[in-house]
């Protein structure tokens, strides 16, 4: 036996060849050559072994004759040795490798928002209806702990330190220009600029062609530093510290030499085709007083007209860090749950390391209001908001806002397959390959992105007029809208939420 | 008027435009019955390069040649600048696929005739072309660009 054992593949495409007319689009759009036609036979074929399940031949298939299944093909079957984890062994038995995978966290781990239900009014207090009456869902992210000062008129100073304002408290996650495409990238800042909200250029720089959407840019400031100069700062809205990603807190970030092209190398101002390798620490970071002299260093460099967001990643123990992050200068803290997606993430880090946002959400929350510095900074929550619900009851949890990621790529046409990290994404989202980029058009995908928040949008205000609440700013941190289903005490009192009926 | 124009930067060479464009000149309304088995004669064509895609068929010129060359009367400029083929009028002679210089005529699968992009006006699509609504990258689009 060499090395490499055949694994079967844990999928496999079925064609019905009663409906294939042999077009062969699905040959033509896939990057990993899984499909094939044989011109003797006049018939397509498929070699499951190269499918990574990302539907992109599924959705292309003019005469939808094609399907992926879930593969019958067994171990004998082992309660505890499943065929994932025995797959996994043999993996690395055979390349004596880190296992590598991509997106969020997909193991079975209680999803919180699943266990929260959202209260409505009856009788006593009216509902309200978005269509006839006001409802406000504009947000201002930054400080609100202004002192009052009067001018020697008597007249109100305004000292309110920098905010941003979201027209919707939803914002698009960092994800760099590395790790997804030109347009990906063009698709989010132009959406952003027309939902009157803000994405998020990761550590991977700014394009120089997407200065021009700087007023809805957060640019983020992370350990590899990659692009960042006085332009990049002070183009942006904001500017966020990465401190730590749900997907792998306690690690940096590695992208591969073969995404470095001739931009990525520019806007990253690395050399090419080298990997970039972003530290797991900042070198300069190594208590809450040296956060703080990064955090003023930046809002030195940009005259305090900026919120400046330390972004953590959702662990143990959180609501100490984000009370030292709160005292540290910080405007805004985003907090990344373990369920946040990633382009490239060691599998058993993110399959195993961190918390659920919604337990770290809401302790974070409580730990700031018993100190009294919750109006210090705004709290964003980041790590897996699939709807407008999660949004929802993050905010009713204690979020001023929400990141989504995950379900921005979905909108742009992402299968969560799951294979970033091998950047042959076929629907040009995570990938550098010139031919495969060009399958995104920004021009539909901004309109997609679009589309996803205004959608959310619409029910955040259906939901909040049921509560008879009129705005989000009475809905933060509003938990007893929330009740739990099926959670322990233990779990209630994390979250600080009642259990349903009670 | 509105014409069909292929913006190169976003073309996939997915060939589904010819697909589609085979399906709705079929007459058929299954597309799988429409095609299947069959060696397709659309009237949009994708050329392929080194790296570049382009969907090729009638750019409805403002003085077309091949309306100058019919010898039987049988393409005609409409009154909205259309480039029109009568298949009844036409006797296959091919002096229009011939002196075509963007090769968007051809003959038709019959052999009997020419046939080109009537920007689906003659056939079940009710002049909504199939290929810009089939197109997955917005590379095909209807547009009056004056």
């Amino acid at each position: 036996m060499n090395g490499t054992l055949f694994i079967y593949p844990d999928y496999e495409v079925v064609r019905d060849y009663d409906k294939c007319i042999a077009c062969r689009v699905c040959e033509r759009q896939c990057a990993n050559e899984v499909h094939s036609y044989d011109p003797d036979l006049k018939k397509m074929f498929a070699d499951n072994t190269k499918c990574v399940n990302c539907h992109r031949c599924v959705c292309l298939c003019p005469t939808h004759a094609l399907k992926i299944v879930k593969s019958d093909n067994t171990y004998k079957i082992n309660a505890n040795w499943d065929n994932q984890t025995i797959n996994e062994v043999y993996r690395q038995a055979g390349t004596g490798g880190v296992l590598l995978s991509s997106m969020g966290n997909p193991k079975p781990y209680p999803v919180y928002w699943d266990k929260m239900l959202v209260n409505a009014s009856q009788v006593t207090n009216p509902s309200i209806d978005p269509l006839r009456e006001p409802m406000e869902t504009a947000v201002y992210l930054g400080k609100k702990n202004a002192g009052i000062e009067r001018d020697e008129n008597g007249r109100l100073k305004d000292t309110l330190p920098p905010q941003l304002k979201l027209s919707v408290p939803v914002m698009f996650s960092a994800m760099s220009y590395g790790s997804i495409s030109y347009n990906a990238h063009e698709s989010l800042a132009r959406a952003a600029e027309e939902l009157g909200i803000y994405y998020n250029t990761g550590e991977g720089g700014l394009h120089k062609d997407f200065y021009k959407y700087g007023k809805n840019t957060i640019v983020q400031v992370a350990s590899g530093r990659f692009g960042v100069f006085k332009d990049y700062l002070e183009t942006a809205a904001a500017i966020e510290i990465k401190m730590g990603q749900g997907a792998k807190p306690g690690i940096g970030g590695h992208l591969p030499g073969s995404k470095i092209t001739d931009a990525v190398s520019t806007t990253r101002m690395i050399p090419k085709g080298v990997d970039a390798i972003s530290p797991a620490p900042h070198h300069d970071i190594y208590s809450i007083e040296d956060l703080r002299q990064l955090v003023y260093s930046l809002k030195e460099a940009t005259d305090y007209k900026k919120p400046v967001i330390v972004k953590i990643a959702a662990v143990h123990n959180c609501a100490a860090i984000a009370s030292g992050i709160a005292r540290s200068g910080a405007d805004i803290i985003a907090v990344d749950g373990f369920r946040g997606g990633t382009g490239a993430a060691p599998t058993r880090i993110r399959d195993n390391v961190g918390i659920p946002i919604e337990l770290a959400l809401a302790s974070i929350d409580t730990r700031l209001r018993e100190e009294g510095i919750r109006d210090n900074v705004s709290i964003v929550a980041a790590g897996s908001i699939r709807s407008s619900t999660d949004l929802l009851k993050a905010i009713a949890l204690g979020a001023d806002a929400c990141y989504i990621g995950t379900a921005a790529l979905l909108s742009l046409g992402c299968h969560l397959c799951r294979s970033c990290h091998q950047g042959k994404c076929n629907w040009g989202i995570a990938t550098q390959r010139p031919e495969l980029v060009k399958r995104l058009n920004p021009e539909i995908g901004y309109r997609r992105l679009v589309r996803l928040v205004t959608a959310w949008k619409h029910e955040l205000q259906e939901m909040m007029g049921g509560m008879g609440i009129n705005s989000v700013e009475a809905l933060r941190g509003n938990r007893l809208m929330l009740r739990g289903i099926g959670l322990t005490d233990r779990e209630l009192s994390v979250l600080g939420i009642r259990h349903a009926g009670e | 008027m509105k014409r069909i124009y292929v913006k190169e930067k976003w073309c996939l060479g997915c060939h589904l435009c010819e697909y589609e464009c085979a399906y709705a000149n079929s007459g058929i309304a299954d597309m799988v019955k429409a095609l299947k088995g069959k060696n397709i004669c659309p009237r949009i064509k994708v050329e392929d390069g080194d790296g570049v895609h382009f969907a090729v068929n009638c750019r409805h010129c403002t003085d077309p040649i091949c309306v100058k060359s019919c010898i039987a009367g049988a393409l005609s400029r409409e009154g909205d600048g259309m480039v029109s083929l009568d298949r009844d009028k036409c006797v296959g002679c091919y002096t229009c696929v011939m002196v075509c210089p963007y090769g968007a005529i051809m003959p038709a699968e019959d052999g009997k005739a020419a046939q080109k992009c009537m920007l689906c006006t003659d056939n079940q699509m009710n002049g909504e072309p199939n290929c810009v609504k089939h197109c997955p990258n917005g590379a095909i689009v209807f547009e009056d660009r004056g």
